[in-house]
């Protein structure tokens, strides 16, 4: 039996000579430092939801009708009737918002050890790409079960376009092909969603992992192992700090997998609308032009950047402030390589001010996440009583859009003018788990 | 209120709402009226009650509202009840055994009945909460300022006439002193149910409901506690088989 392997391996390598190196190069001779921490889990999860993702829409896809007539009672359907429907589509759905828990996470990783730093620009560059594609996918995903909240969150993000100066008005007619979300959206929508946005997706990721393979991983102490003494156990010239990816971090990842999935069942069989924030309430109902729900918000994960939007207030008679304000928010994020300009990567050895800087922002962005999914707007009646609730909205979420924006000023003025005080960085790895 | 006093309120008030914000609130869903909610207290796996409730729907709600995704056959199979208990007992339309429960008011005649044509049921309880369901049933009153002389603190001017009343009585209205605003709702004629007989009754329809806005929750419920201990085992053995090949890891 063996022997039948070998020969189809002698086979296959004799046609295509460039396989197993590929392989090796990265897989069991890709040198990963050998202190990758907690954090390091949310990379190779994200490929498991993007495969999940993938998996589970295939599935969707063949017993959903992309029809505003039809959509949403084939998705009942798929929920009712289909063998295992509800599973797949509660798979899909939780997969979802997973997706922005790990790659918000993945991200705070790479802010926290300043993986976004030289040599891995072009790393960053690429994974904000994805992150981008991703919220044009997720988007466009939500749109296709058309309640009424696929409805009206398209109607509203995709106005978001109408406040550009000129072309507005018609740029949004040319997205929707009518003049409200209607049939033809929704079949453009689906086009894009289920094969031209993954596609774009998948080869970004690979590029994103190339990419990362060409400079090696960083890691929690910010040490460039490539830098540093040669020869471990494996190969003479390779990085002593370094362990062959498979099978060491191949068989860690498998624990984060089990207890990522753990949770992901969790959330799939006993809380599948996380209590209206993953499947929320309105999006029962069919969409409804004539019926507006109380509160059109979009789903939590868009909701940071929902609340900058909505902070910012019209100026010059142009509403087009905020929209460029939610797109700065993220586009700042593209250039943090060349905004942070200090010199330490990691976290563990770098100033106080940076510390803060960064503990603020991510309670910028989550306190932004609240405004923007409208929970300051309940709860501040309920915890102040007779105050006027928009006037302290508005300052509160606008005070903590200026720390967001603030952080990146602060960050190149901090690193520019040398304001930082760092500690020495070790020459080699400390810690590993 | 000086500048300076309007400043420190609202850096208290942000640092409040900051920390209470992440401290995790949770969601409430109140009722468009602002009322309080009380706690439905369904539970799925009370057959009982699921049945109780199935039998409210066929006899009180059916006449107008349709569940026009559940079959009579799922809620035969899901309720533990045979096609022949299902089909006389609960089908009063005529419907097949495997067709979906549509009501047979005609929609034209109900928009001029009622002002809006009786919604589909069948998310219900997902669109609006199994809590709001169980509000919206105790709390309606006699307002004869209203169309059909019914009226609902939890759904302000509901549409809905009440047919419940002969099972929990007639409720009215008490007032705040100078003010149309409810303060209260009082039992000022008795049904052919007491108060707590009544309660479990919307209880049930509540449950049934629940149930119809999402059946497979009872499968979510069953195969979920066996997936959580593969996974649980998975993740031990994985933690394993780590630990084993970081051995040499030093």
């Amino acid at each position: 039996m063996a022997n039948v392997f070998t020969r189809m391996g002698d086979w296959v390598n004799e046609r295509a000579p460039n396989m197993m190196p590929a392989y090796r190069k990265h897989m069991t001779e890709y040198y990963a430092p050998k202190n990758f921490n907690l954090w390091y889990y949310f990379g190779s999860l994200a490929l498991l939801v993007l495969v999940n993702q993938i998996v589970t829409g295939i599935f969707l896809t063949m017993n959903y009708k992309t029809s505003a007539a039809e959509a949403f009672a084939s998705v009942e359907y798929i929920m009712r009737d289909v063998e295992w429907g509800w599973l797949i589509r509660y798979m899909h759905s939780t997969g979802a918002s997973l997706f922005f828990v790990v790659v918000f996470l993945h991200m705070f990783r790479g802010l926290m050890y300043g993986s976004y730093k030289k040599p891995r620009e072009l790393v960053w560059l690429l994974g904000m790409l994805i992150f981008l594609v991703l919220m044009a996918e997720a988007f466009m995903g939500y749109v296709l079960p058309w309640g009424n909240m696929s409805f009206w969150g398209a109607k509203v993000i995709i106005s978001l376009f109408g406040t550009i100066p000129v072309i507005g008005g018609t740029l949004v007619e040319w997205i929707m092909g009518d003049y409200l979300p209607a049939d033809a959206t929704l079949n453009r929508f689906f086009a894009l969603h289920v094969i031209a946005l993954p596609l774009v997706l998948l080869l970004l990721v690979v590029l994103h992992i190339a990419a990362l393979h060409e400079v090696g991983s960083n890691n929690p102490d910010g040490v460039e192992i490539k830098k540093g003494p040669k020869g471990n156990r494996w190969d003479a010239l390779k990085p002593a700090d370094g362990i062959p990816f498979h099978p060491y971090y191949t068989v860690k990842d498998l624990v984060g997998v089990g207890f990522f999935l753990l949770i992901a069942a969790f959330i799939i069989f006993f809380a599948p609308t996380m209590g209206g924030w993953f499947l929320e309430h309105d999006n029962f109902i069919p969409a409804n032009n004539l019926a507006t729900p109380a509160h059109i918000k979009p789903v939590w994960y868009f909701t940071p950047f929902y609340a900058i939007l909505r902070m910012i207030p019209s100026f010059l008679g142009q509403a087009f402030w905020g929209v460029l304000a939610m797109f700065g928010a993220i586009a700042l994020l593209f250039a943090l390589p060349w905004i942070d300009v200090g010199k330490v990567k990691s976290i563990r050895y770098r100033g106080t001010g940076y510390k803060v800087g960064l503990g603020l922002f991510v309670l910028s962005f989550i306190l932004l996440g609240a405004v923007g999914a409208g929970v300051t707007a309940e709860v501040i009646p309920e915890w102040f009583g007779d105050v006027d609730v928009t006037f302290w909205e508005n300052l509160f979420g606008r005070f903590w859009t200026l720390v967001y924006f603030g952080y990146f000023v602060f960050l190149w003025l901090y690193t520019r003018l040398g304001w930082e005080t760092t500690k020495p960085v070790p020459e080699r790895v400390t810690t590993h788990d | 209120m000086t500048k300076r006093q309007l400043l420190m309120k609202h850096i208290l008030l942000s640092m409040t709402l900051a920390l209470g914000l992440l401290m995790g609130s949770t969601q409430v869903l109140a009722s468009e009226g602002g009322a309080e909610l009380p706690s439905a207290g369904v539970n799925l796996r009370d057959q009982a009650s699921l049945q109780r409730g199935a039998r409210l729907f066929f006899n009180y709600c059916v006449g107008c509202h349709s569940l026009q995704y559940q079959r009579y056959s799922r809620i035969a199979e899901d309720l533990g009840l045979t096609e022949k208990e299902v089909m006389e007992n609960l089908n009063f339309t005529g419907a097949k055994f495997g067709e979906p429960v549509i009501s047979h008011m005609p929609e034209d005649q109900a928009k001029q009945w009622f002002g809006k044509a009786p919604p589909d049921l069948s998310l219900e309880v997902r669109a609006k909460t199994a809590d709001w369901v169980y509000g919206y049933l105790n709390s309606f009153y006699v307002d004869p300022s209203r169309p059909v002389g019914w009226n609902n603190t939890v759904f302000p001017n509901a549409s809905m006439p009440f047919p419940l009343w002969e099972l929990q009585g007639v409720q009215t209205a008490v007032k705040k002193p100078g003010s149309e605003e409810v303060e209260k709702l009082e039992l000022s004629q008795p049904g052919r149910m007491t108060p707590e007989q009544y309660k479990q009754a919307s209880r049930d329809l509540t449950n049934f409901l629940a149930y119809v806005a999402e059946p497979a929750a009872l499968q979510r419920h069953a195969y979920g506690i066996w997936v959580i201990l593969f996974l649980a085992l998975f993740t031990l053995l994985a933690y394993a088989l780590k630990k084993e090949y970081w051995k040499d890891v030093h």
